[in-house]
This record gives C-alpha cells, sequence and structure tokens, in this order.
C-alpha cells in the first residue's frame, strides 16, 4: 500500500493535493481502489457545480457495488478528469495519478490526516 | 454463526476474500472479480459450490413424487440424464428451482440453492408420494464446478475422455478422478462449456488440488462468488430470489420451458390456470444511458411505472452494463426504451433479447 509523503488525506480515503492556498486536487486512495476493486464506471460533477465538504461529490462503482466519493472540501469545481469516464479502470491502476476533480475557491475542508497519520488509519481499517 | 464447506482453509490459503452467503462463508472472489469472468469465458475456472444442497430420492415412487412437486416432467427421463425445474407451491410462486439427476429407475438425486434448503426439505417431506423416501445428504457431499472452454483438457489430463459426460445435462457416476469417485455432469451455472463434479465432502480439498495442478498450464484460477453471479448474469440464467420468488410465477419469469401444463396434476397447475395468461414478463435491459442499473430499480416508460429489475450491473465480457428485469408485457419487446430510477436519477435502457451472451 502506497501513502505518498506530500499528499492530505480525508477519513473517508479520498486524497488531496493543494496546488495553491485555495485550490486543489481530490482523488481515491491506493486503500480505497484496493477496497473497492475494479471499477467499471465513475461519475462525477460538472465543472462549476459548488461541492460541500462532507456530502458525495460524485460515485464510483465495481462490478459488486456503488460507493459515494465524499468532498473533502467545499468549493467550486474547476476541471474534471474526462479521462476517467472512459477508464475508470485508472483508478485502480494509478491511484494518484487519476484525480477526479480540481476545487478553487476552497472555503471549508473536512480534517485531513498527514501521510503518516492515514497509513495508521487504514492498518486500523484493512 | 455460518457454516464453512469442506474447501473453507483451502480458500484461506489461494487468497480468497471471505463473505456470508446463505448461511455459509464462501469466497466472494480471489484476485478479482473481472479477471475469474474472463478466464471462465476465456481458459477455466473453479468454483467451490458445496454450499448447493443435495436430497436424495429413492422408492418405487420416486418418480411420482417428483412429477408431483415439480412443474417439469421426469416420465420420459433415461439415467445419466439432468433435467432443470420449478417447485411450485400452491399459489404457483416458485419455492426453488432446481437439477434432478435420474441415477436409476428409483434413485434420483435433486440439487437445490442453498439458501433454500431448510424450506425445500420440510416442503418435499410433507409431499412425498407413496413409496418415496426423501433424505437431505448435502452436509455429506461437496460440488466443484469447473467452467470454461479449456475445462475439458483439464479434465482429460486426470480421466480418460470416454469416462466423461458428453451431451450437455447428461453426467457419468463414479467417475475416479485421480483416485477420487466422482459424480461429473455437463452442467453450469456460467453460460460457458463446463463440468460440475460432486464427491464425498472429506475428498473435496484433495479433489481442488488435483483440478488446479492440472489446470496450472491452462489458465485455470479459482473463482469465487462475484464472479459466479456476473457469468450466471451475462449469460442470462435466473437466479432465485432475483428472477423469481414465492409469488412470482415461473411463466411471469420465463421458465415455460420447464412447465409441463399438460401433465395431469402438479403442485400449483391450478393456481397456474387460474391465474391466466401472465401480465408481466422477464425481459433482458441494455443500459443505453451513463451508469449501472442494479437489482431493485423501479423501472419507467415515461412517467409510467412499469417493472422493477431483478439483476444487474457491469457485464466483464460483454463490456457494458446490463439488467434483467420483470416488467408489464405491453413493454417487454426488444427495442422498447425504458428508464430506471438509480439514486435519484434516471438512466436509459433499452429491452433486448435474452440471453446477452450465448457461449
Amino acid at each position: 500500500m502506497n501513502y505518498p509523503e506530500h499528499l492530505l488525506y480525508s477519513k473517508s480515503h479520498e486524497w488531496v493535493e493543494f496546488t495553491s492556498e485555495d485550490t486543489a486536487k481530490v482523488g481515491l486512495t491506493d486503500f480505497a481502489q484496493d477496497q473497492l476493486g475494479s471499477l467499471v464506471f465513475v461519475n462525477l460533477p460538472e465543472v462549476g457545480d459548488p461541492i460541500t465538504a462532507g456530502e458525495a461529490l460524485g460515485d464510483v462503482e465495481s462490478v459488486k457495488a456503488v460507493s459515494d466519493v465524499y468532498s473533502p472540501l467545499t468549493g467550486t469545481v474547476s476541471a474534471v478528469n474526462e479521462d476517467l469516464l472512459d477508464t475508470p479502470e485508472a483508478i485502480n491502476q494509478d491511484p494518484y495519478g487519476a484525480w477526479l476533480v480540481e476545487v478553487e475557491g476552497i472555503t471549508d475542508r473536512e480534517e485531513l490526516l498527514s501521510a503518516e497519520e492515514y497509513e495508521t488509519l487504514c492498518q486500523g481499517e484493512g | 454463526m455460518e457454516k464453512k464447506t469442506p474447501l473453507y482453509e483451502v480458500h484461506l490459503e489461494w487468497g480468497g476474500k471471505i463473505v456470508p452467503f446463505a448461511g455459509y462463508l464462501l469466497p466472494v472472489q480471489y484476485q478479482g472479480i473481472i479477471e475469474e469472468h474472463m478466464a471462465v469465458r476465456e481458459a477455466a475456472g473453479l468454483f467451490d459450490v458445496s454450499h448447493m444442497g443435495e436430497v436424495l430420492f429413492t422408492g418405487a415412487d420416486a418418480l411420482h413424487t417428483l412429477n408431483r412437486i415439480c412443474s417439469n416432467e421426469f416420465s420420459d427421463m433415461k439415467v445419466g440424464r439432468v433435467r432443470y425445474s420449478p417447485m411450485l407451491n400452491p399459489k404457483g410462486g416458485v419455492i426453488d428451482d432446481l437439477l434432478i439427476y435420474k441415477m436409476a429407475e428409483d434413485r434420483y438425486l435433486m440439487v437445490v440453492n442453498a439458501a433454500n434448503r431448510e424450506k425445500d426439505v420440510t416442503w418435499i417431506l410433507g409431499n412425498l408420494v407413496g413409496d418415496t423416501k426423501a433424505e437431505d445428504i448435502s452436509d455429506e457431499m461437496a460440488q466443484l464446478a469447473l467452467q470454461g472452454p479449456a475445462s475439458k483438457e483439464i479434465l482429460t489430463g486426470l480421466v480418460s475422455e470416454e469416462a466423461l459426460p458428453k451431451g450437455y445435462y447428461t453426467f457419468v457416476d463414479q467417475v475416479d478422478v485421480a483416485g477420487i469417485s466422482c459424480l461429473i455432469s455437463r452442467t453450469g451455472y456460467t453460460g460457458s462449456f463446463g463440468y460440475e463434479l460432486y464427491c464425498k465432502a472429506e475428498c473435496a480439498p484433495d479433489l481442488w488440488k488435483t483440478l488446479m495442478e492440472a489446470g496450472k498450464e491452462k489458465g485455470l484460477v479459482p473463482c469465487g462468488l462475484g464472479a459466479r453471479d456476473t457469468l450466471r448474469l451475462e449469460a442470462s440464467m435466473p437466479l432465485y430470489g432475483h428472477e423469481m420468488d414465492d409469488e412470482v410465477s415461473p411463466l411471469e419469469t420465463g421458465l415455460d420451458f420447464a412447465v409441463k401444463m399438460q401433465k395431469e396434476d402438479f403442485i400449483g397447475k391450478q393456481a397456474l390456470i387460474d391465474r391466466g395468461e401472465p401480465a408481466i414478463s422477464r425481459v433482458g435491459l441494455k443500459v443505453t444511458g451513463r451508469g449501472i442499473i442494479r437489482e431493485d430499480a423501479t423501472l419507467f416508460a415515461g412517467e409510467t411505472r412499469v417493472g422493477r429489475t431483478t439483476s444487474g450491473t457491469h457485464l466483464p465480457y460483454l463490456k457494458a452494463a446490463y439488467a434483467m428485469a420483470l416488467v408489464e408485457k405491453a413493454y417487454s419487446a426488444p427495442g422498447t426504451v425504458l428508464e430506471a430510477e438509480v439514486r435519484g436519477r434516471r438512466i436509459a435502457a433499452q429491452v433486448v433479447e435474452l440471453p446477452f451472451y450465448k457461449g
């Protein structure tokens, strides 16, 4: 299991990469993709959609089940990784490369963990 | 407390991800549902289906009992043949769907769904005709399903080809597979070529290892319940509790071929007559909108509710999302466009011919 040092992590297994003070990319962690299994569908918001920390921003589906993706941030969607709509398996193959959305105008956030703290959390759940 | 099949330790050893299912602890997957599904379509997969129930019918009136409690007809059946049948309640709903193996003129093996085993046995024991004995032998038996185009080549590495059952839905009893006595049938629940092997419970771990070893070079992989479900859905085979239940009649869910209305009498026949021409029908849906439609989604034609889905997911070999559904007859013709309500939004789907996949 991989926990890159330069990212922050939500307790609901999303990673956050701040690109400026109020802009960040959000994706699913290696632990999340491993628990979900092979993903076959991704449902993402649209550019301009407001999203709220702690609420679903979209969902991902494996053969077995659908799972919500929770937003760790409150802000506005400024970009969506459209490539994932055709290749959801990229999340399994490269979870930290396969960002889901970029968020700008961030005004609030969930409690975010460091890589070390997040690894401890996953070891408790795994 | 869930029961363990004779292969529980083997599943742990092989890295199976264990879940409770129908009262048993079974692997939902090993390396992944999609990989296992594709292996069965293109090479072979091995499944532990020991949770299935087996009931042995013996006695001079065993045939009469089966003809009374099942909707299919067994009088013309030859020894060595397998036949599918629903077993109906007096209201014409389905108690279970099952397989009958004819071992001898006065000896039949019934294979039932694990989740229904107790309900079935109670019902059967209350409806025996004349000289018939029915015995639940499930705990003494294990069942492995070897499925996929490479299955024959794998088995012929262990058994001479002449010893194997040839036609679909035939079987051979007491086949020696590396010293283990097996009943082998040309049956399965995947839509691909394959066999099911029954042996004594205590022999199951050795049989599993023997088959995995024989299939090592031929692409054989261990498979879990997840792939079993996607494979049967891709092949459009109905599953008890989904496409049928105690309320749904076999005629509504497209099992007419196994309901012999011309047969003198069987439990549920009068109810089927009284219920008349079915108002609903089982259909296949190909998802044309974005998303996946799973079971129990309400189906709409415009604003009119016309049915519900009974199973559905992304199908790995067809690489698209499909579902099966029970819909009003007027909306069951291929080409009909419907919408499913999924998590607060509508996803479009089109009625298509069954089966989705034909091996």
